[in-house]
C-alpha cells in the first residue's frame, strides 16, 4: 500500500531584513490556521551587513549580537504558533543565535506559555582563532569583524524532524529557511536537484518580504499597488513536487500579480541558468508564472542542478570611516550656489581622497563617484537644491574635516545655505571567499531553558 | 520611422545588487513586445546608458517563458554597496536609469504599450 501523498506546506515570509516592518506576522499567522494543515513562519533578517553590525554589538555586550527587534517580531504570534504547531524557523541569531534562543525562552515565560522546543543552528560562524585557518588567507591583513559561511538547508531540517518549535540560524543562504521546512516535510531525497530548485525559489520569492507581493514595486500611474501602507506579507503554497503558489492574507493591501512574481523572481540573479545556493543551482530560465486568481500566482517551470562543491563565506573588515555633509539652497541660482559650495569643499578638503558631491534634486544617485555624470549637467536653473558631499578615509580625524567644513559652510560658503546635517560613521567592508564544504560541518542543538 | 517611447512604456524592471556587479531586470509589459526589447535592448544599448558608470562587462541573459530578459553589470557600483560614496550604494536607483532607454514601437504595436492611468 503506497502511502498517501503529503499535504501542501505552507510557509509564511513576515520579514525580508532587518528593519522592515514587524507587525506582518500575525494576519499570516491567522492565514495559515484558517487553512491548517503543516505550516511554517519565517524571518529573513540577516542582509550582507548586518551580521557584522550585529558582531560589534556582541563584542560590545555579550547578551547581544542577535536581531535587536527580535522581541517585536515574536510577542504578537508567539502563543498563536505554539498553540496551533506553526513552527517558526529565521536567522535572527545572526552572530549570537545562542542569545537568541535564550531571549525567546524567556519570552515565552513572560508571556505565560509553554516552554517552546528551540534550536539553534550552528556551524556558520568562522571568524574563531580555529577557523580562520579555512579562509585560505583571505582574512590577511584585514582588520576582521565577522566571517560566516552560507549554510544550507540540511541542519534547518535536522531541526525540524527532532521537533523543533523555533529554529534560530545564524548566516544561512536565505532560500534554505524556506528549502529546510520543505526538506524535513516532504523528506526529498538530497540529490533531488529539481524538488530542492522549486522549493529554493519558492523561498527565493518569500526571502525580501513584500518586495514579493507590492512592496518596491509602485509607480503612480503606472504600476499601481493598493494598500501600499497595509500591505500582506507573503505566503507560499508548497506541492510535493515542490512547485509553488505565491499568495498573501485576505484584505491587506498590495498586489500578487505575474509582474511582481517576475521582478522578484529575477531579483538578484546573475545567470538564470545558474542560481547557485548551498543546497542546489537552480535553473530558472524556462520557468513560468501563471496567475490562478486575484493574488494567486504559481510558479512552475524551475529546474534543478547539482550544488556547489564550496560554500561561500563573507568576510566583514573595519576599513576606516565614512563622513557625509549636506546643506540646502533654495530660490534664484540655488544650483549655482550649490555648485559653488561644493567647489569650495573640494579646495578645503584636498589630499584627504576623493570627495563625492551630488546635487540632490539635480543628478545625485544616478552618478558615479568620480562626478562624470555630474559634471556631464550643464548648469540648471534649479530652485531647491540640496548639496550633499561624502568622503571615506582610514583614519577618524581625517574623515572629521569634512564635517567641520560643510558646518563652516554656514558663515564661509555662499549665500542662504541652510538646514547642514552631518553624520560621521566607522565603515565596514566585505570580501567572499569559498570553502569546500565538507570543512564547514552545520550542526542543530536543543538550548535548555536553565530558569525555574 | 518607427515612434520613440521611453522603454518604461515597454517594460518594467527592479535592480539587485551584490559586491560591485548590478542586475536589472527587464520584464515585457506584453509578450507582443517582447521581440522588440530583443532587437532593441541590446547589450550595447545598455552599456551606452551607463557609459558614466563605466562598467567592465555587460551581460544579458534572455529569459523566454517569462518575457524578460535579465542584466547584470559589472564594476558599475564604485565598488559595491560598502565602498562606494553613493547616497545609494546598492545602486536601487539604476533601473530606472534604464527605463528611461529609447526605444522604437511601430505603430502596430503601440496599443500594448502602458500609458498613465488617469484614475
Amino acid at each position: 500500500m503506497t502511502p498517501p501523498p503529503p499535504s501542501l506546506l505552507r510557509v509564511a515570509c513576515a520579514a525580508g531584513f532587518s528593519g522592515d516592518r514587524t507587525d506582518a506576522a500575525s494576519p499570516l499567522v491567522d492565514t495559515l490556521i484558517a487553512a491548517g494543515g503543516p505550516a511554517v513562519l519565517i524571518f529573513e533578517t540577516l542582509a550582507e551587513r548586518t551580521l557584522a553590525l550585529a558582531q560589534l554589538a556582541r563584542r560590545a555586550d555579550g547578551a547581544t549580537g542577535y536581531e535587536p527587534l527580535l522581541d517585536e517580531l515574536l510577542r504578537p504570534v508567539l502563543a498563536r504558533c505554539l498553540a496551533s504547531g506553526i513552527r517558526i524557523v529565521s536567522n535572527f541569531g545572526a552572530a549570537n543565535p545562542l542569545g537568541a534562543a535564550r531571549r525567546i525562552l524567556a519570552l515565552a515565560r513572560e508571556l505565560g506559555l509553554r516552554p517552546p522546543r528551540v534550536a539553534v543552528v550552528e556551524g556558520d560562524d568562522l571568524s574563531g582563532p580555529d577557523q580562520r585557518a579555512l579562509l585560505g588567507g583571505a582574512d590577511t591583513g584585514l582588520k576582521l569583524v565577522s566571517a560566516n559561511a552560507y549554510l544550507g538547508a540540511e541542519a534547518i531540517a535536522d531541526a525540524l524532524r527532532d521537533a523543533a518549535d523555533i529554529v534560530v540560524c545564524g548566516r544561512v543562504a536565505d532560500p534554505s529557511l524556506t528549502l529546510g521546512p520543505a526538506l524535513a516535510h516532504f523528506g526529498w531525497a538530497r540529490d533531488d536537484w529539481d524538488r530542492l530548485a522549486r522549493a529554493t525559489m519558492a523561498g527565493h520569492l518569500l526571502e525580501c518580504g513584500a518586495q514579493v507581493s507590492g512592496g518596491y514595486y509602485a509607480d503612480p500611474g503606472y504600476k499601481d499597488v493598493p494598500g501600499l501602507a497595509r500591505l500582506g506579507y507573503p505566503l507560499a503554497e508548497i506541492d510535493a513536487d515542490g512547485h509553488c503558489t505565491i499568495t498573501k492574507p485576505a484584505g491587506s493591501g498590495g498586489r500578487i500579480d505575474a509582474h511582481t512574481v517576475k521582478e522578484q523572481l529575477l531579483y538578484e540573479v546573475h545567470d538564470p541558468q545558474a542560481y547557485l545556493t548551498p543546497d542546489v543551482t537552480a535553473d530558472i530560465s524556462t520557468a513560468q508564472v501563471t496567475e490562478l486568481g486575484p493574488d494567486r500566482v504559481r510558479l512552475t517551470g524551475v529546474r534543478g542542478h547539482p550544488r556547489p562543491a564550496t560554500l561561500k563565506v563573507n568576510l566583514c573588515h573595519e576599513t576606516g570611516w565614512l563622513a557625509e555633509g549636506e546643506i540646502s539652497y533654495a530660490g534664484a541660482r540655488a544650483e549655482a550656489r550649490a555648485r559653488l559650495a561644493a567647489d569650495v569643499l573640494r579646495e578645503r578638503l584636498q589630499g584627504l581622497g576623493p570627495l563625492r558631491a551630488d546635487l540632490i534634486g539635480v543628478a545625485s544617485v544616478w552618478g558615479d563617484d568620480a562626478g562624470r555624470w555630474l559634471a556631464a549637467q550643464p548648469l540648471g536653473d534649479a530652485r531647491d537644491v540640496r548639496l550633499r558631499v561624502a568622503l571615506a578615509h582610514p583614519e577618524r580625524a581625517s574623515a572629521q574635516r569634512l564635517v567641520h567644513e560643510v558646518t563652516a559652510l554656514y558663515t564661509c560658503g555662499p549665500a542662504g545655505g541652510g538646514g547642514v546635517r552631518t553624520a560621521l560613521r566607522p565603515r565596514l567592508g566585505t570580501v567572499s571567499c569559498s570553502v569546500p564544504r565538507a570543512q564547514v560541518p552545520a550542526w542543530h542543538h536543543i538550548v535548555e531553558d536553565t530558569q525555574p | 520611422m518607427n515612434p520613440t517611447v521611453p522603454l518604461y512604456r515597454a517594460a518594467h524592471g527592479r535592480t539587485g545588487d551584490k559586491g560591485d556587479r548590478s542586475n536589472i531586470s527587464v520584464i515585457a509589459w506584453h509578450p507582443l513586445l517582447w521581440p522588440l526589447l530583443v532587437e532593441q535592448v541590446t547589450e550595447a544599448a545598455v552599456a551606452r546608458q551607463f557609459a558614466h558608470r563605466r562598467p567592465t562587462r555587460v551581460m544579458r541573459h534572455l529569459l523566454p517563458t517569462l518575457h524578460a530578459m535579465n542584466f547584470v553589470l559589472d564594476g558599475v557600483l564604485d565598488g559595491g554597496v560598502n565602498d562606494s560614496l553613493n547616497l545609494d550604494s546598492h545602486g536601487k536607483a539604476l533601473s530606472f536609469l534604464l527605463l528611461d532607454l529609447p526605444i522604437q514601437v511601430p505603430a502596430t504595436l503601440a496599443v500594448h504599450l502602458i500609458s498613465p492611468t488617469t484614475t
